[in-house]
């Protein structure tokens, strides 16, 4: 008996597993292996297993670079929606509204409206000849368009309009599992409301806090869509090097070999959260 | 004034189209343990929560030590307040818990540690103070909580419910030592129950609350043995209940016909007119139940014989339902050590006249 049980939970998963293994780790085994080949000058992938991929990533700064370009764009996209989703997260969990769980849908409503079009939409509203400049071009307050897109700015504005429902539902998660008498009793004791948010709440929001931001961190380090939408070639990231060696210069190999960095350095990370917080918090915000 | 220190006047509570709290008047001397009693939702915890300060009145205005508190913030009122899930801080270790009040209340670093400490021993729980209130029992969670409500000593403590998270055992024992704790430490403690037992146990004043309005106000012999209409009564315990009609006054009782044509006799007598329609109320505690043929002292009133319908062994006491022979039904709990009746057994039941209480007719 204690066998048959041993295995079930096994077959019940089978399926599941059996696409996780063939859509995601073959793939992902693959790229691994790919990074060890060689590219003929002729633009053949010669098997074999060598460094010169990797050396060459390493071998003066421009890689690097984007890599530490990457990781920077990403903790920006982190601190800003952290701060943009703190708020709406707050207020969601206070709100005695009838309304509330509609209000949580329309969180949700962008993911309904498909990214390209999202972002394309900026270009509509932010380019030079874009709603924006053309109201301000014909009431005479600007000369010359003003420059909006292909930056930095523009790059992170795309990131955190797509990655904000994660840290906002994160948030809005831990604030809803606070014992909703922990808030009453601290000003019982004499705080004010500022203090009893200071003493009590946000420290009990801050799992949900770092959750959201390892999910938005992740996502924002591997994403290539805003960057090339919305960024100029300064602003590529890293993802969209890969892009550009695997689908621009069909050179797999060196791809793969970006991909496996980026993989490595994601996993350290989410490795290193996971040792000192705990994943099951992102399992918990997403029941 | 008087020495109240907690008035309310008129108060009401309306949430939306709810009314929750319906014209309140209230006088909680200093000192004294009063409990507001009520089934769920009947506006106890809405009650305590304007008292404190986190939600504000309809109407009306609350007084405490005489001033009036309607705008004073809550952390400014010095109240202390308990709840049913205790409400201690989870990341805080129970040091911090205890210590909370106090970092608030401009005292010293050296004489928060000893009143931390004073309080631990207070309420029995010394040496727990760096571990966090997941690693103690859910008992030991409220007297930590306890702790840290009467470390910073509050005018009043206000109790919402504190015991009913705990089981059985545990809640007895829990039930006393806030009874010792308050009469040890004389503070004016205003506690919420829904359990009869529990507010009849520790209270020098109970208030009887329903629908958000105020019933009965008393101490728990008065609530319980001369309660003022048929919902007191029920919600304080056992009880018969029967439609009756005054019919006069004989050898100074009063004589009451209940259905079916019975007389009973009853010592509680406020002056009504011969024919007037009351109810007749006895509580199953108080009828005597004896074989047939036995014969019952110093009386010859109030006098019926039955037949025991089913019985009930609930350990310290038995319940009878006992059928008269024109089919009414009584039920009688007997605290005798032995268990004497069986079913079938002929009962003689014996109605102490006075512990015959007429009531209002239910509309
Ligand atoms: N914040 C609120 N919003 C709307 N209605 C409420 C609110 N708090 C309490 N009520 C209503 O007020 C009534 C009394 O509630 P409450 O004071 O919690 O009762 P009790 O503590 O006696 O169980 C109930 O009908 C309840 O539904
Ligand atoms: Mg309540």
């Amino acid at each position: 008996m204690t066998q048959e049980k041993s295995w079930k939970p096994w077959a019940l998963l089978s399926p599941a597993l059996t696409a996780v293994f063939f859509f995601l780790v073959v793939p992902t085994l693959f790229v691994i292996v790919y990074s060890f080949w060689l590219r003929a000058p002729t633009g053949q992938d010669i098997p074999a297993f060598q460094f010169s991929n990797y050396a060459k990533f390493f071998a003066d700064m421009f890689y690097p670079g984007l890599l530490i370009r990457t990781i920077r764009v990403a903790l920006e996209a982190v601190a800003l929606s952290l701060i943009m989703g703190y708020i709406p997260a707050y207020f969601f969990s206070q709100t005695k509204s009838k309304h509330k769980n509609m209000l949580i849908i329309l969180i949700l409503l962008p993911f309904w409206v498909s990214f390209i079009i999202r972002a394309m939409s900026w270009i509509n509203i932010l380019g030079d000849t874009g709603l924006i400049n053309y109201v301000l071009l014909k009431l005479h307050i600007i000369a010359n368009p003003i420059s909006m897109l292909y930056n930095e700015g523009s790059v992170l504005m795309g990131l955190v309009q797509f990655l904000l429902p994660f840290m906002i539902l994160n948030i809005y998660v831990s604030l809803e599992g606070i014992d909703k008498n922990l808030v009453p009793a601290a000003k019982s004791l004499g705080c004010t409301e500022w203090q009893a948010f200071k003493e009590v709440t946000l420290p009990l929001s801050l799992p949900g806090v770092s959750a959201g931001s390892l999910l938005v961190f992740v996502l924002a380090a591997g994403t290539y869509l805003p960057p090339m939408i919305l960024g100029g070639p300064q602003n590529a990231m890293m993802a969209n090097m890969v892009f550009k060696r695997v689908i621009g210069t069909l050179d797999w190999p060196f791809g793969s070999a970006i991909s496996v960095i980026l993989l490595v350095l994601i996993g350290l990370i989410v490795y290193a959260y996971n040792r000192y917080l705990g994943i099951s918090q992102i399992f918990k915000s997403l029941s | 004034m008087n020495n109240s220190i907690v008035q309310l006047r008129n108060v009401v509570k309306r949430f939306d189209d709810v009314l929750a709290v319906e014209k309140m008047d209230l006088d909680i001397e200093e000192g004294t343990l009063v409990t507001l009693l009520g089934p769920s939702g009947c506006g106890k915890t809405t009650i305590l929560r304007m008292i404190a300060g986190l939600e504000d009145c309809s109407e009306g205005d609350i007084y405490i030590k005489g001033k009036r508190v309607n705008d004073v913030p809550v952390h400014k009122r010095n109240l202390g307040m308990i709840f049913q899930d205790y409400a201690l801080f989870p990341h805080k270790t129970i040091y911090d818990n205890v210590a909370f009040g106090l970092k608030y209340r401009d005292v010293s670093k050296a004489e928060i540690k000893k009143r931390v400490t004073r309080a631990l021993e207070t309420v029995r729980l010394p040496g727990v103070e760096f571990r966090k209130p997941a690693q103690l029992s859910g008992g030991q969670q409220q007297r930590i909580a306890l702790a840290r409500a009467i470390v910073i000593e509050p005018d009043v403590l206000l109790m919402d419910e504190p015991l009913s998270a705990l089981d059985e055992n545990l809640r007895e024992e829990m039930r006393q030592e806030v009874d010792n704790l308050q009469s040890e430490l004389g503070i004016t403690t205003i506690f919420v129950t829904h359990d009869q037992r529990e507010a009849l146990s520790m209270s020098d004043n109970i208030i009887v609350m329903k629908d958000g309005l105020k019933q009965q106000e008393g101490g728990p012999e008065e609530v319980y043995d001369a309660p003022v209409n048929h919902f007191v009564a029920d919600f304080l315990g056992h009880c018969n209940f029967y439609a009756c009609r005054i019919l006069g006054r004989e050898n100074g009782l009063l004589k009451v016909e209940v259905a079916d044509g019975k007389t009973l006799y009853s010592e509680h007598d406020e002056g009504w007119d011969v024919g007037k329609e009351l109810e007749l109320l006895v509580r199953a505690q108080k009828i005597e139940v004896v074989a047939r043929g036995d014969t019952i002292p110093d009386t010859e009133v109030n006098i019926f014989d039955g037949i025991v319908k089913s019985r009930m062994y609930m350990g310290g006491e038995a319940w009878y339902f006992v059928e008269l022979q024109d089919g009414t039904v009584v039920h009688a709990i007997s605290i005798s050590r032995e268990f004497p009746f069986r079913d079938k057994d002929a009962v003689t039941l014996h109605i102490p006249p006075r512990h015959c209480r007429l009531i209002p007719k239910e509309t």
